[in-house]
């Protein structure tokens, strides 16, 4: 491994790292809006949300991916591999964070928001200053394990080119021919990555329980 | 002939595809779980295997099934060890899985109460007995849950295997939209097949529930 793989291999980690994280960001917003509308239970539009997250939770990546790659063309959207790439894990990430976002608001204590509302709250007041502190506690520990999940499903934006992480050892073992040592050292990094992702989860796991909801 | 009969004609196509899926996915979960349950097995007896063990599960859990993937199927082939894409898929799958698998039954087998255990060995049962016909059972009507999600995440897996040219389901719609073109059809049709997999997954799953419930096993 010269020092030129080892830079290769850099540059796809940050690839993989820049993408899941602004797709993870993202999802953790839409995830949180996607519960918000479905606890409001508007007729037509929580069954659709249900089968919206439904489908995207049934849904292998590398199929989203691709489909998006190969579809968005012909609904006339122009998408370039990074766009896709960000849509798919997006839609992906969302799903399983709107359930965990919604988890949260169905157990969240009943005697807590009767009070609030009781103070004179609005209840936007109360969401953002009652509710949202507490749930972001309470569902960061799912959330986290979320991250690492999608981090390990990355990946699948290689099937439509990317350079990522994974992609990358094919790239330098095209050179030297010899797959081996940059697949191994690629794995060493991926370890690294989540490792400090699941660091993350225990701590925020530590944080939920003093809570004690 | 409209996008969606051009998918029909090409049927053949994406169902040789969904029944190497289907092939690809069952003969690995059974690998896997038989996979897992040895290696639970060996965490129980203890000693340097054990620690190995554990060590093996931490690694699998920190990765991405397509590196393993690549690992098996690139990396391998380095040390003159050839295998073909779907021999490669197959015992990635198989790993990958039987170690989470392990994980999921060895976290419930810390909180297991030693009751049941207790009285098989006043009764004179062999441990491998004990194993298999006290442990393994409560163990597995205790996780269903988790082990029904890992199932589901076992399914998407056997997509990734499309990256290193199986010819499953996700290949075949590929290879669908490439030869007419038509990717929004072809894969619509693909994406509600994998949805129908995990819908029957689920409800096999919720159909054990109620098995598990009238063996009395929920409110243990």
């Amino acid at each position: 491994m010269t020092e030129k793989a080892w830079m290769l291999l850099l540059e796809g980690a940050w690839v993989t790292l820049w993408i899941s994280g602004l797709a993870s960001a993202m999802g953790l917003v839409i995830g949180l809006a996607i519960a918000l509308l479905r606890t409001a239970r508007i007729p037509v539009v929580d069954q659709i949300l249900a089968v919206y997250v439904s489908l995207a939770r049934a849904t292998p990546l590398v199929t989203l991916v691709l489909f998006l790659f190969l579809a968005a063309p012909t609904l006339g959207l122009s998408l370039d591999r990074y766009a896709v790439a960000i849509v798919a894990l997006t839609i992906n990430t969302s799903a399983f964070n709107a359930e965990i976002w919604r988890t949260a608001f169905l157990n969240f204590p009943r005697d807590q928001q009767e009070a609030a509302l009781a103070s004179g709250m609005t209840p936007a007041t109360m969401f953002a200053n009652i509710m949202l502190p507490q749930m972001i506690i309470t569902s960061l520990p799912g959330l986290v394990n979320e991250m690492t999940f999608l981090l390990k499903s990355s990946p699948a934006i290689a099937i439509i080119g990317l350079v990522d992480l994974t992609r990358v050892t094919n790239r330098i073992s095209a050179v030297t021919y010899e797959p081996l040592p940059p697949i191994l050292a690629a794995a060493l990094i991926y370890m690294v990555i989540i490792s400090v992702l699941l660091k993350l989860q225990s701590l925020a796991e530590k944080m939920a329980g003093r809570l004690a909801m | 002939m409209s996008e969606w009969s051009i998918v029909w004609e090409a049927r053949s196509t994406i169902l040789s595809g969904l029944w190497l899926t289907c092939w690809l996915f069952t003969a690995s979960i059974l690998g896997a779980f038989m996979l897992g349950c040895l290696m639970l097995y060996l965490l129980e007896r203890g000693g340097a295997l054990a620690w190995l063990l554990r060590g093996f599960i931490n690694t699998m859990r920190a990765l991405p099934f397509l590196v393993l993937a690549y690992l098996l199927y690139y990396g391998l082939s380095q040390l003159g060890l050839r295998m073909n894409a779907v021999t490669a898929g197959l015992l990635a799958m198989i790993i990958y899985h039987g170690a989470y698998f392990a994980e999921i039954l060895r976290g419930s087998r810390l909180v297991l109460p030693p009751g049941s255990i207790e009285a098989a060995q006043a009764h004179g049962f062999m441990p491998g007995s004990i194993f298999l016909h006290i442990i393994l059972p409560q163990l597995l009507l205790r996780t269903r849950p988790l082990i029904g999600n890992q199932l589901i995440y076992a399914l998407k897996d056997t997509s990734f295997l499309a990256i290193i040219t199986v010819q499953e389901l996700t290949a075949a719609a590929n290879a669908v939209q490439a030869t007419y073109f038509i990717p929004m059809p072809a894969f619509v049709v693909v994406i509600l097949l994998y949805w129908a997999i995990t819908a029957c997954l689920e409800l096999a799953v919720s159909k054990a529930g109620i098995f598990g419930k009238a063996r009395g096993f929920e409110n243990v």
